[in-house]
C-alpha cells in the first residue's frame, strides 16, 4: 500500500494509530507452528471417550426403529443414543438443533443415532453396527426456477427486506435503448475449513456453575453458550464454552449446528467423562451448513453512454424444509450502482436437503456474480471499457436510502487496481490472444461488503503486574484477533503494544459477539476502546495493581446518518488451454478500500485467503447433490475441489488509504469476507475475454469452454 | 471399521500362503487406498498381510529393459534417471498423480491395484455393484463427470484412477505375479478387466496372488513419449482424461505409435485401434483426430445429474491430437 492515495475525508478516525497499522506477526503463530495450540478435538482433558454419529441414509421419512443390540454388545461401548433413548431437550424450536427428539428424517445425513465408546475405533465400529429401519417418504431435492411452490420468505439473512423496488423497472426495460436480461447460476458450495466441526464436552452434574464444559470449534463462544443452554434448559452460567483457536470456519462455525448439541447430550449420557465428537469430512457436507445454489435473473437497462436506467435481480434459491435460511443474494444490487429504477426479489424452494447457512460473504459473494458478469456483458454490448462502465454508474449517495456514504472508494480501487494490473490499453476484443497454446484474457469485477457492528460485546481491562490485561470472549478463527485486538487496546490506552495482552475465546470472559459479518474488529475493538477510555478516565495514566473496568460496545449514532460499506476491485488474468479448455488464473489482483488497515500483514492474509476461496468458487467448487438420494455425492476433499497451491499463481492484494471517521474509533472496516466477493465474476469475465465464450454458470470448468472435437 | 488381524511375514511365499488361506485376508502395501477404505467401511478384511518389507525395492536392468520391484515407491520410480530418459511417459504419469506425500508411500505393486474413485463405490450408504454385487449401480443416472465412456456395462461405469497404469499399459509392461501355485507373468494390458457383469473384480488376479515386480521392456521409441493429464484443478485431482503416448515418425509418416487412455474406462485403455489407424499415416492433426475417432467409435457417454460426461469425447480427441502433435514436433 502507499499512503499517497489520500482518498478519505478531511476527518480522521478518533484513535491515533501507533500500534495500529503495524505489520506485527501473529501472537499465536509460534504455538500453532509448534503444535502446542490445541483445537477442540484435542482439548486437554483426562480420560476422554468418543462419540460417533449414525446418519440417516434417506432424505425424508421416519427412522421407525433403531436396533442398537449389536453395537451395545461391543466391549467399550458406553451409551447408544437414539430417538427413543436420548434425553428430551428443553427447546426444539430450532429443528436443526432438535437432535434425536423424534423419529422424523428431514434430510439425508441427519443424525438418527450416536454411539459413545471408550475408543474412537470402537465408537466407529459400533456406529456402523447400529441398524436403522426407515419408513421412506418421497423426497424432493431438486432446485429449479420454474417450480410452482417457490415462496417468499418474511426476510432474508440476517434481517433484510425480502423484496425491494424503486421506480419502475419494467418501464425502464421497455424504454431503454440497451437492455440485457440474463440468467446466472452459482452452485451449492461447502465451507470446508481444514479443522472439522468438533467438540469436547464434559458434564459434571454436581457442579452448579460450569456443570457443562464445551471445548467447541466455534466462531463465538457466547453464542454457543446461549444456544446450548436454551436447548438443554440450563442456566447460562451452567455452561462454559472454551475455544482459543479455530482451524477455519468461514461462517460454518458461526451458528452452532447439531454436532455441538449432540456433544452436550452425549456428555450428559456419561457424566464425568469428557466426550469428543468430531464430524467426518463427509458429515460436514450434511451437518455443518453450506451456501445455497442460486439462480439469478438479472436485468440491466442502460443508455448508450453506459448510464444505467435500471438494474434488477430476481433470485431463486433453496432452503431446508426443516429450517429456513434465506441467503440475501439480491441485497448488494440495492446499493452498488446508481440507477433510478431497481428491483430485487428473493424466492425460496423448501427442499428435503440439509440446512443452508453462512458461508463467507453470504449474500454479497453469490449476489455479485450475476450482476458483475452482466455489467461485463453490457460493456461489451456498448463497446465500453468495463472499468469505465462501473465508474460511470458510481452513485453520489446510497441509491437505496439516499444517505451519504461514510466513505466510498470503489472508483479509487478500480483506478488504482487497473493501473497496477496493467489494464490501460487493454484490447477489448475477446478470443484474439493466443500465447503458447493458451487463450489469454483479462477481466474486472467490483466487490462490496457492509460494515456491521454487533450490538453486544463487553471488554474488561485490568492492570496487573505492570501490564494491561483485557478480557473479551472474542474469537480468532485464523483471522488475527489475538494480535489485532492488543494493537487496538494499546493505542486506546496510549501504551506500547508489548504491554497489552487481550485474552479471548472463553465464556469466562465478558460476552462477545460472533466472528461473523466481518464485524469482529469493529465490535470488539470498539468495546476495548470504550473500556480503555473509561479506564484512563477513572484511574488516570498511572494505575494501581488490580485496577479494572468494564465497558460495552456503544451504539454508533453515525450509522443512522451514513451508509457504510467497504469496496474492492478484482482484476484477473485467465488462460484457457487451446486444446483442452483447462482454465488457469495466472494473475489475480485485488485492491480494496476498507478503512484503516489495523495490521497489514494479517489483513493481506485475509484478503488473499478470500480471493483464493473465490478462485475455487470460480473454477472448481461444486457440491453435486444427487436429487435421487438427496446427498452431496462428492463429499470429500478429493472430489470437492478447493484451490490447491498449484492453482494459485500471482495473487496480490493491496488497498487504498481511507480515513473513515464514522465507522468506529479505529476507522476500520471488515476485511474477512470482501476478498471473495468479486473474484468469481472477474475470473468469468476474463475467461470470456480469453475465449469469447460467456460462462454464466459456475464453476467455470473446462467442458464449458471446450470447443468441439 | 471392524477390528482386523495384522501379519508381517518373513517372505513373499509366506505372505501369499497367509492370504490364500483366508478368504477375508488382503495384502497391505503402501496403504494409501486400502486404509481409506478400511475407515470408510468399503472393505472389512479380517487379516492384513503386510508386504511392504517383502517385495523388492530395486530397479534393475533386465534384457534391455528395467525390472521394477513391487516395493519401489512411486516417488523413487518417477525420479529414477533411467526411467526419466528411457520411459519419460512413466515418470510424467507418476508425477501427475496424487501428492508428494502419497507418492512416497504408494508402491509400484499397489498402484495398479487402486480401486475406483467412483464416489458411490466409496459411500457405503449407496448401492454399488462393485462393492456389493447385485445391489445396483448408483452412478448410472447420477454424478457421472468422472466416469467411463469406453467399455462400460449396465452394471458399472467406474473408471480406473491410476496414472502410472496408463503409462504401463502403453509401454507393454509385464506384471510378475507370485501365487499359491507359483509364479506367472501377465501382460499389463491384460491385468485389468472390464466390468461386464462382475464389476466386483477389478483385475484378473486370483485371491492370494501378489505382484512382485513389473518389467518394462526395451522400447527405444519410448524415449520420445509423453503423459498428458487433464483435470479439474492444476494438482491433486484424478484425470478427466489422460493420454500416454509414444510416437515413432519417419519422414512425416508414422511408423508406430503406442497409446493408452486414462480416466475413460474401468481399465487403463490401450488404444490399439488408434495405433492401427496411425500406422503409415501422415503426420497431421487430421490423422491424429481420425485415430481418436477410430478408438472412440464405440464410446458411450453417460448423462448425469452433473451434466454427464459427453465432453470427454471431444476432450479426449483434442488431448490425443495435441499430445501426438507435440511428440511429432519433438521428432522433427
Amino acid at each position: 500500500m502507499t499512503d499517497t492515495d489520500m482518498t478519505g475525508t478531511d476527518m480522521t478516525p478518533a484513535l491515533a494509530p501507533h500500534a495500529i497499522g503495524r505489520d506485527l506477526a501473529r501472537r499465536d503463530g509460534a504455538a500453532k507452528v509448534r503444535g502446542t495450540a490445541f483445537y477442540a478435538d484435542e482439548s486437554p482433558v483426562e480420560n476422554p471417550v468418543y462419540c460417533r454419529i449414525v446418519a440417516s441414509t434417506i432424505a425424508r421419512g421416519r427412522a421407525v426403529s433403531v436396533d442398537t443390540g449389536e453395537a451395545e454388545g461391543l466391549d467399550g461401548v458406553l451409551a447408544v443414543l437414539t430417538p427413543a433413548t436420548a434425553e428430551r431437550l428443553a427447546s426444539t424450536s430450532d429443528a436443526e438443533l432438535a437432535v434425536l427428539q423424534d423419529d422424523r428424517v428431514g434430510f439425508r445425513g441427519q443424525i438418527v443415532g450416536a454411539v459413545v465408546a471408550e475408543s474412537f475405533e470402537v465408537a466407529r465400529d459400533a456406529a456402523a453396527r447400529v441398524r436403522v429401519e426407515y419408513e421412506v417418504a418421497a423426497h424432493d431435492a431438486a432446485l429449479s426456477a420454474d417450480r410452482d411452490d417457490l415462496y417468499t420468505p418474511d426476510q432474508v439473512n440476517p434481517t433484510y427486506e425480502t423484496d425491494t423496488a424503486q421506480g419502475d423497472m419494467a418501464a425502464a426495460m421497455a424504454s431503454a435503448p440497451v437492455t440485457l436480461e440474463r440468467t446466472y447460476t452459482t452452485p451449492m458450495l461447502h465451507n470446508n475449513p481444514m479443522e472439522p466441526h468438533a467438540t469436547t464436552a464434559l458434564w459434571e452434574p454436581d457442579r452448579g456453575a460450569g456443570a457443562l464444559t464445551l471445548y467447541d470449534s466455534t466462531q463465538g463462544v457466547h453464542p454457543v453458550r446461549s444456544t446450548v443452554a436454551a436447548v438443554l434448559g440450563l442456566d447460562e452460567d451452567q455452561v462454559r464454552v472454551v475455544c482459543p483457536y479455530v482451524g477455519g470456519g468461514f461462517g460454518s462455525k458461526g451458528m452452532p449446528h447439531a454436532n455441538t448439541v449432540l456433544a452436550a447430550m452425549a456428555a450428559r449420557a456419561v457424566p464425568g467423562r469428557p466426550v469428543r465428537v468430531a464430524l467426518t469430512r463427509q458429515q460436514m457436507f450434511s451437518l455443518a451448513g453450506y451456501r445455497t445454489p442460486t439462480i439469478q435473473q438479472v436485468q440491466l437497462a442502460a443508455q448508450r453512454d453506459g448510464a444505467l436506467d435500471g438494474i434488477a435481480i430476481d433470485v431463486v434459491e433453496q432452503t431446508s424444509r426443516i429450517k429456513e435460511f434465506a441467503e440475501q443474494t439480491g441485497v448488494p444490487t440495492r446499493n452498488m450502482y446508481a440507477a433510478p429504477n431497481r428491483r430485487t426479489t428473493h424466492r425460496l424452494a423448501a427442499l428435503d436437503v440439509p440446512v443452508p447457512s453462512w458461508m463467507r460473504a453470504p449474500g454479497e459473494c453469490p449476489g455479485m456474480f450475476g450482476p458483475e458478469v452482466a455489467l461485463d456483458e453490457l460493456a461489451a454490448e456498448l463497446g465500453m471499457d468495463p472499468v469505465e462502465l462501473r465508474i460511470r454508474n458510481e452513485p453520489d449517495v446510497d441509491p437505496e436510502t439516499g444517505k451519504p456514504f461514510s466513505t466510498r472508494n470503489l472508483v479509487a480501487c478500480l483506478r488504482r487496481g487497473a493501473e497496477q494490473f496493467g489494464w490501460p490499453g487493454r484490447d477489448p476484443r475477446p478470443g484474439v490472444r493466443l500465447e503458447g497454446g493458451w487463450w489469454i484474457g483479462t477481466g474486472v469485477a467490483s466487490a462490496t461488503y457492509p460494515v456491521y457492528r454487533m450490538p453486544v460485546s463487553t471488554a474488561v481491562i485490568g492492570y496487573s503486574g505492570g501490564r494491561y490485561v483485557a478480557r473479551i470472549g472474542a474469537a480468532d478463527i485464523g483471522t488475527g484477533a489475538w494480535t489485532v485486538l492488543p494493537q487496538i487496546a494499546a493505542d486506546a490506552l496510549g501504551v506500547p503494544v508489548q504491554e497489552v495482552e487481550v485474552l479471548i475465546g472463553d465464556t469466562e470472559y465478558p460476552p462477545a459477539s460472533v466472528a461473523g459479518g466481518s464485524s469482529g474488529t469493529t465490535t470488539w475493538g470498539s468495546a476495548l476502546v470504550a473500556a480503555a477510555e473509561q479506564f484512563r478516565g477513572k484511574f488516570g495514566a498511572d494505575p494501581h495493581e488490580g485496577d479494572e473496568i468494564e465497558a460495552s460496545v456503544p451504539e454508533n449514532a453515525a450509522s443512522e446518518r451514513f451508509a457504510m460499506h467497504a469496496y474492492g476491485a478484482h482484476f484477473a488474468e485467465v488462460a484457457v488451454h487451446a486444446d483442452t479448455g483447462e482454465v488457469r488464473v495466472p494473475r489475480l489482483h485485488g485492491t480494496f478500500a476498507a478503512g484503516r488497515i489495523v495490521n497489514p500483514r494479517l489483513a493481506r492474509s485475509q484478503l488473499l485467503g478470500g480471493m483464493t476461496m473465490g478462485l475455487g468458487m470460480a473454477l472448481m467448487e461444486d457440491s453435486v447433490l444427487d436429487p435421487r438420494t438427496g446427498h452431496v455425492v462428492n463429499h470429500d476433499l478429493a472430489e470437492y475441489h478447493v484451490a490447491t497451491n498449484a492453482d494459485v499463481a500471482d495473487l496480490r492484494a493491496d488497498w487504498v488509504h481511507e480515513d473513515d471517521p464514522h465507522v468506529n474509533p479505529m476507522g476500520s472496516k471488515g476485511i474477512g469476507e470482501i476478498g471473495i466477493v468479486g473474484t468469481a465474476a472477474a475470473v468469468a469475465n476474463a475467461a470470456w475475454h480469453a475465449t469469447g465464450v460467456r460462462v454464466r454458470d459456475l464453476p467455470l470448468t473446462l467442458d464449458k469452454v471446450l470447443p468441439p472435437a | 471399521m471392524r477390528p482386523f488381524a495384522y501379519q508381517a511375514p518373513d517372505d513373499t511365499g509366506a505372505a501369499v500362503r497367509s492370504v490364500a488361506e483366508r478368504p477375508d485376508a488382503v495384502f497391505l502395501g503402501g496403504g494409501t487406498n486400502l486404509v481409506d477404505h478400511l475407515r470408510l467401511g468399503v472393505v472389512s478384511p479380517g487379516l492384513l498381510v503386510d508386504v511392504t518389507a517383502l517385495t523388492s525395492t530395486e530397479i534393475t536392468e533386465v534384457g534391455g529393459g528395467l525390472r521394477v520391484g513391487a516395493g519401489v515407491p512411486n516417488s523413487e520410480l518417477a525420479a529414477d534417471a533411467r526411467v526419466r530418459s528411457r520411459y519419460p511417459v512413466l515418470a510424467q504419469a507418476l508425477l501427475s498423480g496424487a501428492s508428494g506425500q502419497l507418492r512416497n508411500m504408494a508402491t509400484t505393486g499397489g498402484n495398479p491395484l487402486q480401486r475406483t474413485r467412483c464416489m458411490y463405490f466409496q459411500d457405503v450408504s449407496t448401492p454399488c455393484n462393485k462393492r456389493e454385487p447385485g445391489s445396483g449401480c448408483s452412478a448410472i443416472g447420477g454424478s457421472t463427470r468422472n466416469h467411463a465412456v469406453l467399455g462400460t456395462s449396465e452394471h458399472c461405469i467406474a473408471t480406473h484412477p491410476s496414472d502410472m497404469a496408463v503409462a504401463m499399459a502403453a509401454l507393454d509392461a509385464q506384471v510378475l505375479v507370485l501365487g499359491p501355485d507359483g509364479e506367472r507373468t501377465i501382460p499389463f494390458t491384460e491385468l485389468h478387466r472390464l466390468p461386464g457383469d462382475t464389476p466386483e473384480r477389478d483385475t484378473v488376479l486370483e485371491h492370494g496372488e501378489l505382484i512382485t515386480a513389473i518389467d518394462l521392456p526395451e522400447l527405444p521409441m519410448a524415449r520420445r513419449s509423453r503423459y498428458r493429464k487433464v483435470r479439474d484443478r492444476a494438482s491433486y485431482a484424478f484425470a478427466l482424461v489422460s493420454v500416454a503416448a509414444a510416437l515413432d515418425v519417419d519422414g512425416g509418416v508414422v511408423r508406430e505409435a503406442r497409446i493408452a487412455f486414462g480416466g475413460v474406462a474401468h481399465a487403463p485403455w490401450r488404444a490399439r485401434r488408434a495405433e492401427e489407424a496411425l500406422r503409415g499415416a501422415t503426420v497431421s492433426d487430421e490423422s491424429f483426430a481420425a485415430a481418436a475417432a477410430a478408438e472412440l467409435t464405440d464410446a458411450r457417454p453417460q448423462p448425469g445429474v452433473d451434466g454427464g460426461n459427453e465432453f470427454k469425447i471431444a476432450l479426449l480427441t483434442r488431448t490425443l491430437v495435441a499430445t501426438l502433435r507435440d511428440l511429432a514436433r519433438e521428432e522433427a
